[in-house]
């Protein structure tokens, strides 16, 4: 008896566990032959993206546009055939504002107010996670003891759900938490209050939500990282490459299609920002954290007098201003790619 | 066809027979009504195995931001346990014709039933669980180690702000004062200074001088260490918070929120300190509490109203309002449970001086105070107040600047909703 290779073993398995899906194939294969006789192979195409499309249909487009009608209907039903058209009386009410820069000029005061921190919060957040990202994945990418655990660590967090990142924050933050306790059992602090503070609750939102994501955004970049080939740094040492200048001369341009990657998420996520944020602070102290997707959450459905319309309103503007930032940094990428073919 | 049609008869015959019996509540709870109910709806299923009873517990958040949704998509469970009575009363289901008694319900649930029903509507839509009073509790461990005597029932806010800053000072306490983060804790001081929300037309009024005077004094203890400002600051919009946690855990010395807390206190200070109802502290107008409750009412959507009303009239029946009541430690709206005398089932002595305080405490309820909960703009007025008088405790808004958008915002919600 001829002894079993472990190749042949293994192709035979493989055979085994394709065998129902070769049968299957084998079942349409039929009716899709048919079916390319009469579409042509451009057809085909378009049957094969039918499914994708329809999910998109349903899911995206549609919602879409009850969107833009439900922005321009008025009152406090939820079924459109209730509700009275009233054109563009929610964004006129929006945009009415005596200064853009006052939200107390404003006749939606809330709206320029959760505006204005959104707006804040991408400025100061996206920067600051970006290189807190990149330190992390130039950390991770060296030679450590045990570096899968700690790439694990650095991930953990993204797995959390939102709201248990809020309250782990919250429960360490509060009045009574860990925090407070650790600065008092050390240097005898007086407890204080750091989510009724405005400036302490704004800089704890930015910190946990940069913790939240952090290790998704430094996963791309040391994807990035490791794909940057290794003979240039070789070069790169036997030329006697200072170790700054490698990094702004070589890892910084040959890692920026994956920066420009993570930035574009990242903006895209800071706009978006809410659950952990509505968790840990609720929006306050007063509105201080209080983002757009709180405003139009809580317009739309949380509050006891709702208004649909004015929430939808909010969220196509706020879409509109998604859209133009993403088409600069498409527009950015496209021009770094232009220059990199040059 | 025929088997494809029979057999789809006989599917959607299957599903109906599923929904059937079944009875879906959505209930929240302050204390430990939600064991009770769970035991009372055991022994009603037992007597009536054809009908099946799901109690759905959720958070009172749940109730006030997530039921109103579903109700308006015509959707939701076939009872709920709801505060927002009259607001959403176009949802609730008339029960007349599949209760047993209607002259019962209108004679024992009649003087809450407008609470619950559209403007001009008789119908029965439901029964109040308790009926509630706003009003103060004392830390009297907290008073008598400072020695500072409580403030008797005459006593105004002023004089309460002055000797919870007695006792918060010399014990360490670092809240002198609590209100609850809500429209309704509001009304009542504000009315006892003069403020009226009722228009002559029946709209909501302008903020009157009594509201401002109110708002002026709580802000100010806020921003001077009286008022614990954390819970008011604490969010944005009109989400709910209470301070009860905070009480319980000895960190208040006077709190304001409702006989709701009797309870909630009971079990959970135990005899940690001694703690005291002091009825609703007065202002230059009154002393009043305002009044309010828990009502289960029936959604007009159900599938099974038969059922439905089975259920309510069990719950609404006397002796199991009286049950209830007693092993709650609420005050029952029950008319006849409360002509009865009442065997609350605690030893806490503290528990039933409390509830004799609210009771009578419910005599100087005002008239203006007693209109609200029938009134179908509370809620626009009672968010406009929780939402901006939090503005201007976190010092983003000026009073001045808060009390006209308090104006606006209750007139762009009356405008909606017209």
């Amino acid at each position: 008896m001829n002894a079993q290779t472990p190749s042949s073993a293994a192709s035979r398995l493989t055979g085994a566990l394709l065998a129902p899906v070769r049968y299957l194939a084998g079942i349409i294969d039929l009716p899709l032959r048919g079916l390319q006789k009469v579409t042509g192979l451009t057809g085909m195409a378009s049957f094969f993206l039918l499914p994708n499309m329809a999910i998109f249909t349903i899911f995206v487009l549609l919602p879409l546009i009850m969107n833009v009608i439900y922005s321009m209907t008025g009152g406090t039903a939820i079924f459109l055939d209730s509700r009275t058209f009233v054109g563009a009386e929610q964004y006129s009410r929006l945009l009415d504002c005596g200064s853009y820069l006052d939200s107390g000029t404003c006749a939606e005061d809330r709206f320029w107010i959760a505006t204005s921190n959104t707006a804040w919060f991408v400025l100061l957040q996206v920067p600051l996670l970006l290189v807190v990202a990149l330190v992390t994945a130039l950390v991770l990418n060296r030679e450590l003891k045990a570096r899968s655990f700690w790439r694990a660590v650095f991930f953990f967090p993204v797995l959390l759900s939102p709201v248990v990142v809020g309250l782990i924050w919250r429960w360490i933050l509060q009045r009574q938490g860990l925090l407070n306790l650790m600065l008092f059992e050390t240097v005898g602090a007086q407890p204080h209050t750091w989510l009724t503070d405005r400036f302490w609750a704004f800089a704890a939102a930015i910190g946990v939500s940069i913790w939240a994501h952090v290790g998704f955004y430094a996963l791309i970049l040391l994807a990035g990282l490791q794909a940057i080939p290794k003979d240039i740094y070789e070069a790169a040492e036997m030329d006697g490459t200072r170790p700054s200048r490698v990094f702004w001369r070589i890892t910084l341009p040959l890692l920026m299609p994956n920066l420009l990657v993570v930035l574009v998420l990242a903006l895209i996520r800071a706009v978006q920002v809410f659950d952990e944020v509505y968790v840990l602070t609720g929006g306050g102290p007063g509105t201080s954290t209080m983002y757009l997707i709180q405003y139009i959450f809580e317009t739309g459905f949380a509050s006891q007098l709702r208004n649909p319309g004015l929430a939808a309103a909010a969220s196509i503007l706020m879409g509109l201003v998604l859209v133009v930032l993403t088409l600069v940094q498409l527009g950015i990428s496209r021009t770094n790619e232009r220059k990199g073919q040059r | 066809m025929k088997t494809f049609l029979l057999s789809t008869i006989a599917a959607s015959l299957m599903s109906t027979t599923a929904f059937a019996g079944d009875v879906r509540i959505m209930w929240y709870s302050d204390g430990v009504e939600g064991e009770v109910l769970q035991d009372l709806m055991g022994r009603f299923m037992k007597d009536n195995p054809d009908i099946k009873v799901t109690i759905d517990n959720v958070s009172y958040s749940n109730i006030r931001e997530q039921l109103p949704v579903q109700l308006a998509a015509g959707e939701g469970p076939d009872i709920a346990r709801v505060t927002d009575l009259k607001a959403l009363s176009q949802h609730w289901l008339d029960l007349t014709p599949h209760i047993k008694d209607a002259k019962y319900w209108q004679d024992n649930y009649g003087a809450q039933a407008d609470w619950m029903r559209p403007d001009g509507s008789s119908a029965i839509t439901g029964f109040m669980t308790q009926v509630t009073l706003t009003g103060g509790f004392a830390n009297k461990t907290l008073f008598d180690q400072a020695g500072v005597p409580i403030p008797d029932a005459k006593a105004s806010w002023d004089d309460w702000a002055a000797a919870a800053k007695k006792v918060a000072d010399s014990q360490q306490v670092p809240y002198p004062l609590a209100l609850d983060r809500s429209g309704h804790r509001l009304t009542g001081p504000a009315i006892s200074h003069g403020a009226n929300y009722i228009a002559a037309d029946g709209k909501p009024a302008p903020l009157d001088q009594g509201g401002k005077d109110f708002i002026t004094k709580f802000v100010g203890w806020n921003n001077d260490g009286i008022s614990e400002k954390e819970v008011w600051v604490s969010a944005a919009g009109t989400t709910y918070r209470t301070a009860a946690e905070d009480f319980i855990n000895g960190q208040v010395a006077y709190y304001y929120s409702g006989s709701w807390q009797i309870p909630n206190f009971a079990t959970k200070i135990g005899d940690a300190f001694d703690w005291v109802a002091t009825g609703s502290p007065c202002g230059p107008s009154a002393c009043t509490g305002m009044p309010g409750g828990a009502g289960l009412v029936a959604v007009k959507y159900t599938k099974n109203p038969a059922d439905v009303g089975k259920v309510m009239d069990f719950l609404a029946s006397e002796p199991i309002a009286k049950e209830f009541a007693e092993r709650t430690l609420f005050i029952p709206a029950n008319k006849a449970v409360l002509a009865k005398e009442l065997n609350f089932q605690t030893d806490n002595p503290q528990v039933k001086a409390a509830l004799d305080v609210f009771v009578s405490s419910s005599a100087t309820t005002s008239p203006e105070a007693l209109k609200l909960p029938g009134w179908k703009w509370s809620d626009a007025y009672y968010s406009a107040l929780v939402s901006r008088v939090s503005q201007a405790v976190a010092g983003e808004l000026s009073l001045d600047d808060a009390f006209k958008r308090i104006d606006d915002d209750i007139a762009q919600k009356v405008k909606e909703a017209q």
